[in-house]
């Protein structure tokens, strides 16, 4: 079998996941247990797919094994077990239910706000997205035993916060769906800047956050925070090319080849971005999604519209109350009226901020924009001492060496 | 510059680091202890690994070799390498072992760090290990 089948049930076994696993909890009312059953019909459809052919009603026969997990697990349990399996034995007789799309309800179940996000997008990525616990360690770094355990835990503490496999009601929909969305930003940024281990991007994480997002945007196409989400991770991956040199070196924005975005993305995330505006209230991850495209669409640093990027940092400092905002904006500020006022607002990030490297970092930078070589190299220096993400690290220190080289 | 700024990660990875030398609380090394005593300060390094894989948080632990087997290996990449062999006079600052784990927050890093210098001595009394506490950035 070629790696493209594979692809293909690889891509039809995480589509396939959520629908599975919404039949069985249904039936079953167990979450846990359903999950279960449900990760290893897609572990053998994955084995034995590939090798003998996807059955004709692929969805049926994830259902059917998925039962038959079910019912061995409630025999093996105890004798008293094993007449609950005989009773969920003639309740799946009919394997083929109408298909239905039970993703959304089931994000809400695995991001639900009794979970850290630690926690929400292992399990997240499992139950909803499909892939394998052996996928979600690797992209985690972590033993596979490990994973299990995290994604077991998470299952047993969702259950703990009286979770129940509905739709929240109206009331609670609002701030349920704001920790769904905001899992899936952290998933997200988990894949596109990763700052444990070398590997600048893991890139599935991201893929999935997308497509999970995309998958809500499709559930609820008026709600003006989904698709600015939505727009924002478009618009942010489609930089994903030119973020990284050829040893997977940090590329910042204003030494990006803008010739290596992907403008098919940037054109589907511009215009979410502009329909989003329409609906009503603007949020933090459409103000964002507006910043990232005002970078996206201009051909240079210096042709970016950066009185604009400033004014929209403005809006989202009001509303998030973030000092890594203050100290975007202050970012815009110098590139509109000088280093100097950028300086001058960070003066006022000392005390929220404290000893982050970014704060060093950009510091380093306006000095160096003004001029001031020895005040920027000490920055730099201080700025790679305290980051903890080596690809930031290595660039403050090429920075500091290339800026002293030239000085020198 | 000038993007806007992801937030942090969700997890992060601590090394838990101990050294060769005496623990505040027990100044005798663990082959003169009673076999018992022994027997229970391996048995709590097990579980508290269990313990960490239970709460999806293991990544690896590794006990290494005594001080005696270590070798100090310097090369210019021309000559042959110069290798010093044991017994060295600082050995109770060479590394006894680890435990990498993969953790919500600093405090919780803390918190299996202190449960680690907890390990039972002889008597079963806390030998008070010291343990190095940090934040792994990756591999090189």
């Amino acid at each position: 079998m070629s790696h493209a089948a594979d692809a293909n049930v690889e891509d039809l076994l995480r589509g396939l996941a959520p629908q599975v696993l919404g039949v069985l909890v249904r039936r079953t009312g167990d979450f846990a247990a359903a999950e279960d059953a449900t990760q290893e019909a897609l572990v053998a459809a994955a084995s034995h797919w590939p090798r003998d052919g996807v059955p004709g009603n692929p969805r049926a026969w994830l259902v059917q094994t998925a039962t038959r997990r079910l019912i061995d697990e409630a025999r093996s349990a105890s004798a008293r077990r094993r007449r609950e399996g005989a009773g969920v034995a003639r309740d799946v007789v009919d394997a083929d239910v109408p298909g239905r799309d039970d993703t959304l309800t089931l994000l809400f179940m695995c991001c639900h706000p009794s979970l850290t996000p630690g926690s929400a997008i292992p399990l997240t990525l499992r139950a909803v997205g499909g892939l394998t616990t052996a996928e979600i360690a690797h992209a985690f770094l972590v033993p596979e035993a490990t994973m299990a355990q995290r994604i077991s835990r998470a299952k047993q503490r969702v259950k703990a916060g009286g979770a129940r496999f509905t739709m929240p009601t109206p009331e609670e929909l609002p701030s349920r769906l704001r920790s769904v969305l905001h899992v899936l930003y952290l998933m997200f940024n988990e894949g596109s800047t990763s700052s444990v281990g070398a590997s600048l991007q893991r890139v599935e994480l991201s893929d999935e956050a997308i497509r999970l997002t995309r998958a809500v945007h499709e559930q609820l196409p008026d709600d003006g925070e989904v698709a600015g989400l939505l727009a924002l991770m478009l618009l942010t991956d489609a930089r994903r090319a030119a973020r990284t040199g050829p040893s997977g070196e940090l590329v910042p924005l204003d030494e990006q080849d803008r010739s290596l975005w992907d403008h098919a993305a940037i054109h589907e995330g511009v215009a979410l971005a502009v329909s989003a505006m329409s609906h009503g209230a603007i949020g933090e991850y459409q103000l964002q999604a507006a910043i990232a495209a005002l970078h996206d669409e201009a051909p240079s640093v210096a042709e970016t519209d950066w009185p604009q990027i400033a004014a929209l940092y403005t809006l989202l400092e009001r509303m998030s109350h973030n000092p890594m905002v203050t100290l975007n904006r202050a970012i815009a500020v110098a590139m509109c009226e000088g280093p100097a006022a950028g300086l001058r607002m960070l003066d006022a990030l000392d005390e929220p901020l404290g000893d982050h490297y970014r704060l060093d970092a950009v510091r380093g930078h306006l000095h160096e924009i003004a001029g001031d070589v020895d005040t920027a190299l000490a920055h730099y220096d201080r700025a790679a001492r305290r980051t903890t993400s080596i690809p930031e690290q290595r660039y403050l220190t090429t920075k500091a060496a290339r800026l002293r080289a030239a000085w020198s | 510059m000038g993007g806007p700024e992801p937030e942090g990660v969700v997890m992060t990875k601590f090394m838990l680091l101990q050294n060769y030398e005496p623990a505040e609380g027990c100044d005798v090394m663990i082959g003169e202890w009673p076999p018992e005593d022994v027997a229970a300060h391996i048995q709590f390094q097990r579980d508290l690994n269990d313990e960490l894989v239970e709460r999806g948080e293991f990544v690896d632990a590794q006990a290494l070799a005594a001080p005696e087997l270590a070798k100090f290996v310097v090369s210019d990449g021309v000559s042959a390498p110069v290798v010093t062999d044991g017994p060295f006079p600082e050995s109770k600052e060479l590394l006894a072992g680890y435990r990498m784990i993969d953790v919500d927050s600093v405090e919780r890093a803390i918190e299996i760090a202190a449960k680690a210098s907890t390990a039972p001595g002889p008597g079963g009394k806390p030998t008070r290990t010291r343990i190095e506490v940090r934040e792994v950035m990756g591999e090189p």
